[in-house]
């Protein structure tokens, strides 16, 4: 932390400068004859109230208001008997055992803090640096396979860019270049699904499974699902037969088996869960059981493994535009005036957007832009040819997008114009299947049975 | 037992309140605080020990997930969301459950704090989903007044009820969600109680507290206490989960008397010129003095991989034989160790053999492959070597502590009053910000709302009681301190106007104290059974008279009904047809009494009436009736 009196303005601050006094030091405030003695936290409320936040010797944080005639001093520490042996209330936990026989799976950190450390005083999250600090807070993982980790990146997900895409490509390619079995991308779950369908466009082929993973419970808590989802990733990494970039997450709310879901394939479905992944429009590739070291495929067509073939670089002149009723064809226009590639469309229904923005879509055509259409039903695909809304937005020139994500035909529209501009060859690659992004088949069990009931 | 002088001893107590709050919903969720019936959906989770910046964990979290526990959870749907099923981020604390707060800490001359900092309070027996307890100081200081002195009050938090735990199978451990979340108010004392009466009393005092700000809930398990206790040269032990109020004076003397125990043990050992650097004995493996033992626990430990290690205690003779608790003995305390730290079954010493099918002979080999002589003691396990190591290892340390005095730790209670080792006391490592929530204020708005619940001060109640009730006195000031003192201000809520308050108020101080003094179970009776009685009166189903009777058989059948009872036992109010019948009759049968003493039978007749009519009939109805029956016969005449 950089300021020493971190979220602390106003009167209040300058009183605790005045006294030296930082964050994690001793304090003694005394406000209407109670005495409030302990460290000094720092304050995470945004609101710039006159709070002092002491957390006391018995480990409660409590708030204090400054004010005038508040006393604030420094306190010097208690002294304590050195705890040990059956006395400590805290162990260490063993160290792990690097097995040379295992395969070797390399993890590549991005953000979020799938593995991570508390600093107790307050309540900080520290993120593993290492490798030796990944095994070391999830040592189980040694069992599977030999590790290595690296960080790339330490960023939100929600700040991940098409920049970041091809970051992660270039680094995931090289780990595979120097002889890993499998690959572990730890990523934020909020954009997880964006770069899962990135890796899944720009790797043509790949010599093992590219396996994503997060945690929607942060891992500094006992309940985290943090620890499960790596061991099932790191478990895909070692063993999984298919050679595809997948999502690796809990496959249900408890602790018993996680999922792989093709990376062109899955969503982020809640806000909160732990199963909150889920493939649309087409089955898992497997069940994950990390307690038991094994993994179920469920549906056979996978991609094997092969030569390592990238084709990196994503065109970030690119949006994804919800139609909403009301919608005007300046929103379209603003897009086509700023100089964007592409457009992908997130209609409504079959695929529709209002018939007074066709113009500005034709418009969009003519100025060179790709526009594809998708549906913010997400389950199901589009059909134009049966409205004649969709037939002519067919007839203006749109892309129509199949049964592919929303955010799956973003992506690849962003990978294809980062490769042509042709608008020929743009639809040709558009419509075809390039990395199971498109699922011909749908069957009645593909939509879930929701609750009625 | 000879009872010990407490004062000579040093007691000091200290006693940490929990009682689980009425309010509209849960701590941090939208749920109903009440329980089901139900088992709704099922899941299975794991929780594993989150590690400090140098790596630390806590220790029972550690062997917990060490043993790899599975925790299965039922989620009933009427009582559980996704909050409990932490499945979803807390939502904001329940200004109702801090509201209750604010009004306890009034009442106790807190003072509150200025802004509320929910915890996380690591617990890893999969009791909360989260792996962790919510909670937060509302305030701190104030004192409860108590004949014996001044009681401060540390600290007053709200925090979140754990799931209940429902079966244990194996290494899985069932648990249901809708307790989970449900606010309780926690009040901790200083230690400033010297007896073990006091502490109990105090207990008391504190729960009427909480239960007059109308928002405690009744009944069993809502109320729950720890608590802290030392001797002079002892050290604080905490206990946890006494669950009923009686049991608090008899926990408090058996530790009183466990550490006037271990200190003599210490002192014995001193005088025997014992020293912790004798006791670096090693860990010898004994398995082959037992390979054709006739014990049964040690061929079983055996003949699934197992050995049988051995530990000399130097000086020890005859100590681990020795009781410190009623039935437990300081070799008791030494097995709690093992099977904490180590995971064993238990363990064999010296002082309890040769028994157990441990043959004397076998003993002499031991102590012989040990070195231990007439003055040592010594321990067996038979386990797995790493385990038995680890538990042996662990006595070890226990008895080295044995020369100090009284180890830290964090007891647990048995339903007759003695505890055991539960685990280390929690460090550091156990307590940070929950910061999934923002911190609260304690604004001008949220002390209004506190006032509603701000119990009534003793003496306005006394007036009100004497004055609006019609109580006497002395009954206002026994009703005051009686622990039912909510029970008696709500059975006069709801049925005042139909049974006197006089009849409530000394149904809940004499009439339970009478039937105590015959021996009937009052500890089944609940305030439900109590409510269901007066509501019998008021209904006019039975006479006042048959309270007492009704009140007996529930405490006897706790699952019946007061109506059954009242059948069962003819207390059922007979008509006043049927009751001038029977009048009728008894005036018949002693014609010539009435006939010789004129007016002055009616005491005679009114007893044999209410013989027969006790309970099921008001005597003042009986009354009228024999003397119109009297009149009549005397009239005719």
């Amino acid at each position: 932390m950089e300021d020493p009196l971190h979220g602390y303005g106003g009167e209040v601050r300058r009183v605790l400068e005045e006294l030296g006094l930082r964050v994690g030091d001793r304090v003694r405030v005394v406000r209407g004859g109670e005495v409030y003695e302990g460290i000094l936290m720092p304050r995470y409320a945004l609101a710039g109230k006159q709070i002092i936040v002491v957390k006391l010797d018995n480990g409660y944080n409590v708030g204090v208001k400054w004010e005038p005639g508040v006393r604030v001093e420094r306190a010097e520490k208690p002294r304590q008997g050195a705890r040990r042996g059956m006395l400590s209330a805290e162990v260490v936990f063993p160290p792990p055992r690097m097995a040379e026989d295992k395969p070797p799976v390399s993890i590549i950190s991005t953000g979020g803090t799938i593995a991570s450390r508390v600093e107790y005083e307050t309540g900080a999250v520290r993120p593993a640096i290492s490798s030796e600090d990944l095994v070391h807070i999830v040592p189980e993982i040694t069992e599977t396979a030999r590790i290595e980790a690296d960080i790339l990146y330490s960023i939100f997900s929600e700040d991940m860019t098409p920049k970041h895409w091809e970051g992660i490509v270039e680094a995931v390619a090289e780990k595979f270049r120097k002889g890993a079995r499998g690959v572990v991308v730890t990523h934020g779950t909020d954009t997880m699904g964006y770069t899962a369908a990135a890796l899944s466009f720009a790797f043509r082929s790949l010599p093992g499974p590219v396996a994503l993973v997060g945690s929607q419970r942060s891992s500094d808590r006992p309940s985290s699902d943090a620890a499960f989802n790596l061991r099932a990733a790191v478990l895909v990494a070692a063993q999984a037969p298919f050679a595809e970039a997948v999502v690796v997450m809990h496959g249900e709310t408890g602790d018993t088996y996680a999922l792989a879901h093709r990376g062109t394939k899955v969503r982020k479905m809640h806000t909160s869960r732990r199963d909150a992944f889920q493939s649309i429009n087409a089955p898992p590739l497997a069940r994950v059981y990390p307690d038991e070291q094994r993994i179920e495929i469920i549906d056979g067509r996978y991609r094997e493994p092969g030569e390592l073939e990238v084709e990196n670089g994503f065109d970030d002149k690119v949006a994804l535009v919800k139609m909403y009723p009301g919608i005007t064809g300046e929103v379209i226009d603003m897009f086509v005036d700023k100089g964007y590639h592409g457009l992908v469309l997130e209609g409504t229904g079959l695929g529709h957007f209002p018939n007074s923005t066709i113009k500005a879509i034709e418009r969009a055509v003519e100025e060179g832009l790709a526009v594809v259409m998708t549906s913010q039903c997400l389950f199901g695909r589009v059909n134009m040819n049966v409205y004649s809304t969709g037939r002519r937005l067919l007839a203006a020139g749109v892309i129509p997008g199949d049964d592919m994500l929303p955010e799956t035909a973003y992506v690849k529209l962003s990978w294809i114009l980062a490769r042509t501009r042709d608008p020929g060859e743009v639809r040709r690659l558009m419509l075809t299947n390039l990395a199971g992004e498109m699922n011909p088949r749908h069957t009645l069990e593909l939509y879930p049975r929701w609750y009625h009931g | 037992m000879a009872s010990l002088d407490y004062e000579k001893l040093g007691l000091m107590v200290g006693l940490e309140i929990h009682q689980q709050l009425d309010t509209s919903r849960k701590l941090f969720c939208r749920c109903p605080t009440r329980m089901v019936d139900e088992e709704g959906g099922v899941f299975e989770r794991t929780l594993r020990p989150t590690q400090s910046e140098l790596g630390e964990v806590d220790v029972a979290a550690y062997f917990e997930w060490r043993r790899r526990r599975r925790y299965r959870y039922q989620s009933p749907t009427p009582s559980s969301c996704l909050v409990e099923d932490d499945e979803e981020p807390p939502h904001e604390i329940s200004r109702e459950a801090v509201a209750i707060a604010l009004a306890v800490a009034k009442a106790l001359g807190a003072r509150p704090v200025d802004e509320i900092h929910v915890m996380r309070k690591i617990v890893i027996d999969g009791s909360n989903t989260t792996g962790f307890q919510r909670t937060a100081i509302v305030a701190m200081g104030g004192s409860l007044d108590d004949e014996d002195g001044k009681v401060r009050i540390q600290t007053i938090c709200v925090e979140e009820d754990a799931a209940r735990k429902i079966e244990e199978k194996g290494r899985t451990v069932v648990y249901r969600l809708d307790r989970l979340g449900i606010p309780l108010i926690e009040i901790a004392t200083g230690p400033d109680i010297h007896t073990p009466e006091q502490a109990q009393r105090v207990a008391l005092k504190i729960g009427q507290i909480l239960r007059l700000t109308g928002k405690a809930k009744r009944g069993l398990g809502t109320i729950r206490q720890d608590l802290n206790v030392s001797i002079r040269g002892g050290t604080k032990t905490e206990i946890k989960g006494v669950q009923k109020l009686e049991l608090i004076a008899k926990v408090v003397e058996y530790e009183a008397l466990r550490q006037l125990r271990l200190l003599e043990i210490r002192d014995e050992l001193r005088r025997r010129g014992v020293a912790e650097d004798m006791l670096d004995t090693p860990i010898v493996d004994l398995t082959k003095i037992f390979r054709e033992t006739k014990s049964r626990v040690i061929r079983r430990a055996l003949s699934s991989g197992g050995r049988v290690l051995g530990l000399k205690l130097p000086g020890f003779a005859g100590l681990l034989g020795r009781e410190v608790q009623p039935g437990r003995r300081f070799g008791t305390e030494l097995a709690d160790y093992a099977r904490f730290w180590g995971g064993v079954g238990g363990l064999f010493h010296s002082d309890e053999l040769p028994a157990y099918g441990i043959t004397g002979e076998e003993v002499a080999r031991v102590r012989e492959a040990l070195g231990a002589g007439e003055g040592d003691a010594f321990v067996l396990v038979a386990d797995r070597e790493e385990k038995a190591r680890e538990a042996l290892k662990a006595v070890l340390e226990r008895a080295r502590w044995a020369l100090r005095g009284i180890p830290p730790e964090t007891r647990a209670a048995n339903p007759d009053g003695t505890t055991r080792y539960m685990r280390p006391q929690p460090g550091a490592a156990r307590m940070y910000p929950e910061t999934d929530t923002p911190p609260l204020e304690v604004d001008e708005n949220l002390l209004k709302e506190a006032e509603k619940y701000v119990p009534e001060p003793p003496e306005v109640k006394l007036k009100r009681f004497t004055e609006e009730h019609g109580l006497s006195r002395d009954l206002a000031e026994q009703v005051l301190r009686d622990i039912r003192l909510d029970l008696y201000e709500h059975l006069v809520d709801r049925y005042g106007d139909k049974v006197p308050p006089t009849v409530i108020a000394s149904t809940i101080t004499s009439t339970l104290k009478a039937l105590r003094g015959e021996g009937v179970p009052l500890e089944n009776l609940e305030d439900h059974h109590i409510e269901d009685a007066i509501a019998l009166v008021a209904k006019g189903a039975v006479a006042k008279e048959a309270i007492p009777e009704i009140l007996a058989y529930l405490a006897k059948n706790p699952e019946a009904k007061a109506e059954e009872a009242a059948e069962k036992l003819g207390l059922t109010k007979l008509t006043p047809q049927q009751v001038e019948e029977i009048v009728s009759r008894i005036v018949e049968e002693n014609r010539q009494a009435i006939l010789e003493r004129g007016e002055r039978a009616m005491g005679l007749i009114m007893g044999r009436a209410m013989a027969v009519l006790r309970g099921k009939a008001d005597g003042k109805l009986v009354a009228r009736i024999v003397r119109e029956k009297i009149a009549e016969m005397l009239g005719k005449t």
